[in-house]
């Protein structure tokens, strides 16, 4: 009972301070979009409302006193700082006008759920792929899960999701290629419903797993390869343990460590993918909105995204930093 | 074992080899083996399918399919080879800097290192972008600035690694000027896991082009790139698969290319990580 409460004390101690060293990363992450914006020669409205033409001379003024460009530099961002705080990122200059923070709340869970979608596919197939190729090293599945790895590092994800509309939809009418819902969505039942985003998913998560599955499995693979080496291996070995024990319980624990990881650091990369197979698939998500307010030259969103994909980076890396103590008794204490 | 010795002798890097070599073949011999001129617009041969006259069949504007491939493999080595430089020289000077120093220097640049981290390079990509134009040269830029981290980290580790050997101290007692040391006696020590990281970032850099320029936001119609070829093979996705089926290949083939050749370089210059 006293050992549990410890436990959970130096997790909460943990957790607090991973928090606090979050602060000056969230600062140089604002810095750093801050410095985006002007980058643009000229001031960042003018280059906006030159180049959008539903831009009015009101909504210029309007602008220039969101951003304070009458003040020095380091003024403007102590501002934009203090409204990004409370998630004020202005509005956007599409016609609607809404509120940024608004319009990217509501994309979030899509974008999300098919990210934790694809992640928790590509865990379910490299996995089993690195350690089979570990444990069988130099045999017909290894040199073919190889070859899969480099030919998966090679594929650009959009030119598969062409391909595949191509085959899958186009083809063989298998699957629909675009959008979340079918136009008789509100019609079905629960498990039409049900099916129906599944059909809708199907390609666009598949597709994001795939760059992801030849990482995965190569880093499983010489991590395997790696711990199978040590001399606690040869010693569950030696006590007669059987091969499955020594394999999936000794040294799958061990193994695994760091792909947690490597699975923080592949969170702003999916993020980013987001907008290639979004954009593709019509899926209106995060990845959507950031390429639409891209091609609108939409601003206030451009910035927003740019901090929100920076802080979502950041989460997924707190919680992949979590897993990692729960799982490594050794970093628990620090 | 010399290093062209060993190279021959890894199958897979060689493989990668011949086909960068022949990419290189390829662009810098466009203008003589390339059928026809790629922006001819042909109205008689709208959408061709694969023929004797057209052997990757022709676009929506009567253009050669082969030829605009052949000359977009330019686009793909400009991109790949400046946006890499790019990286490597700002990778470099901050690696070093941070290894050599150390301390506050350290912390504090790799602590920038950590923020760029933070953003999904392809969110920043795209908004470098749409503040600036969409152009070739702003692609490979942009590409290069947001990818110099890891080449960052790897020359730190190694300067770290390096500084505190015998020979660096002996050539810090004799008087030896910081530059000096840096670039005289640590950096070449320090360029293997440079160079091999570089092969792998020029794969990485032609994806992201020819991502952005499929999207339409990388390199503009009419200059021909894979990227935006493939864009044309979305929209007549109903009627003509090999608009989509062959400058996609294209990409694969590349891709491959270096990526297999730099992995035959980790295997030769840095044989410590061979087992990975």
């Amino acid at each position: 009972m006293d050992g549990n409460r410890a436990k959970l004390h130096t997790m909460i101690a943990y957790l607090s301070k991973r928090l606090v060293g979050m602060i000056p990363l969230l600062l140089g992450i604002t810095l750093i979009s801050f410095m985006v914006i002007h980058l643009a020669p000229g001031e960042p409205t003018g280059l906006a409302t030159d180049l959008n033409p539903k831009i009015t001379a009101e909504v210029r003024q309007r602008l220039r006193a969101y951003y304070g460009l009458d003040k020095p530099l380091i003024v403007q961002y102590g501002l934009w700082l203090k409204r990004v705080v409370f998630l004020d990122f202005g509005n956007s200059f599409a016609p609607d006008g809404r509120p940024v923070i608004d319009k990217i709340k509501e994309r979030i869970p899509i974008t999300v759920t098919i990210n934790v979608l694809s992640l928790i596919l590509i865990i379910l197939v490299s996995l089993p792929i690195g350690i089979y190729s570990a444990t069988h090293k130099g045999s017909l599945f290894d040199h073919a899960s190889t070859l899969f790895v480099f030919i998966g590092f090679a594929v650009p994800t959009f030119w598969l999701a062409l391909l595949c509309m191509m085959l899958f939809g186009v083809h063989l009418h298998w699957l629909p290629i675009s959008g979340l819902r079918s136009m008789s969505y509100p019609h079905l039942s629960a498990m039409g419903k049900f099916w129906d985003l599944t059909k809708h998913l199907l390609l666009p998560v598949l597709i994001s797993a795939f760059g992801g599955l030849a990482g995965f499995s190569r880093y499983m693979r010489s991590n395997m390869l790696e711990v199978i080496r040590q001399d606690y291996i040869t010693t569950a070995r030696a006590k007669g343990l059987s091969e499955w024990r020594v394999i999936y319980v000794h040294a799958f624990r061990n193994a695994l460590l760091p792909i947690i990881t490597i699975l923080g650091f592949s969170i702003p990369g999916l993020i980013g993918g987001s907008v290639i197979f979004e954009t593709i698939f019509a899926i209106p998500g995060m990845g959507q909105l950031f390429y639409n307010g891209v091609m609108a030259r939409d601003y206030p969103l451009i910035m927003g995204m740019l901090v929100i994909g920076a802080v979502l980076t950041l989460l997924g890396n707190l919680i992949a930093d979590i897993s990692y103590a729960l799982a490594d008794p050794r970093i628990r204490v620090s | 074992m010399g290093f062209f010795k060993q190279l021959l002798r890894n199958k897979l890097a060689l493989m990668g080899g011949i086909v960068v070599v022949i990419l290189f073949a390829v662009s810098f011999l466009a203008p003589i083996i390339s059928p026809y001129n790629p922006d001819t617009i042909n109205v008689k041969e709208i959408l061709m399918p694969p023929s004797r006259q057209h052997p990757f069949g022709t676009d929506e504007l009567g253009r050669d399919v082969l030829s605009r491939m052949i000359w977009g493999s330019r686009i793909s080595l400009k991109v790949g080879f400046v946006a890499v430089g790019i990286a490597v020289i700002i990778g470099v000077i901050i690696g070093a800097a941070a290894g050599y120093y150390g301390g506050w220097i350290d912390d504090l640049l790799m602590r920038f290192v950590d923020m760029m981290l933070c953003f999904p390079s392809f969110f920043l990509i795209l908004a470098v972008i749409a503040i600036l134009e969409p152009s070739i040269y702003n692609i490979m830029a942009v590409i290069g600035l947001t990818g110099w981290m890891g080449v960052a980290r790897l020359v730190r580790a190694e300067f770290l690694r390096i500084r505190e050997m015998d020979y660096v101290k002996a050539a810090r007692s004799i008087g030896a000027s910081d530059l000096r040391i840096v670039f005289r006696h640590i950096l070449p020590n320090a360029l293997n896991p440079v160079i091999v990281a570089a092969t792998l970032g020029v794969a990485g850099a032609i994806l992201t082009e020819s991502a952005l320029s499929f999207l339409g936001i990388g390199v503009q119609p009419p200059t021909p790139s894979w990227g935006n070829m493939l864009t044309a093979g979305k929209n007549n996705m109903e009627i003509a698969w090999w608009l989509s089926v062959f400058p996609g290949l294209a990409i694969l083939v590349t891709v491959l290319g270096y990526n297999l050749l730099g992995e035959g370089l980790r295997d030769i210059l840095d044989p410590r990580l061979k087992e990975r």
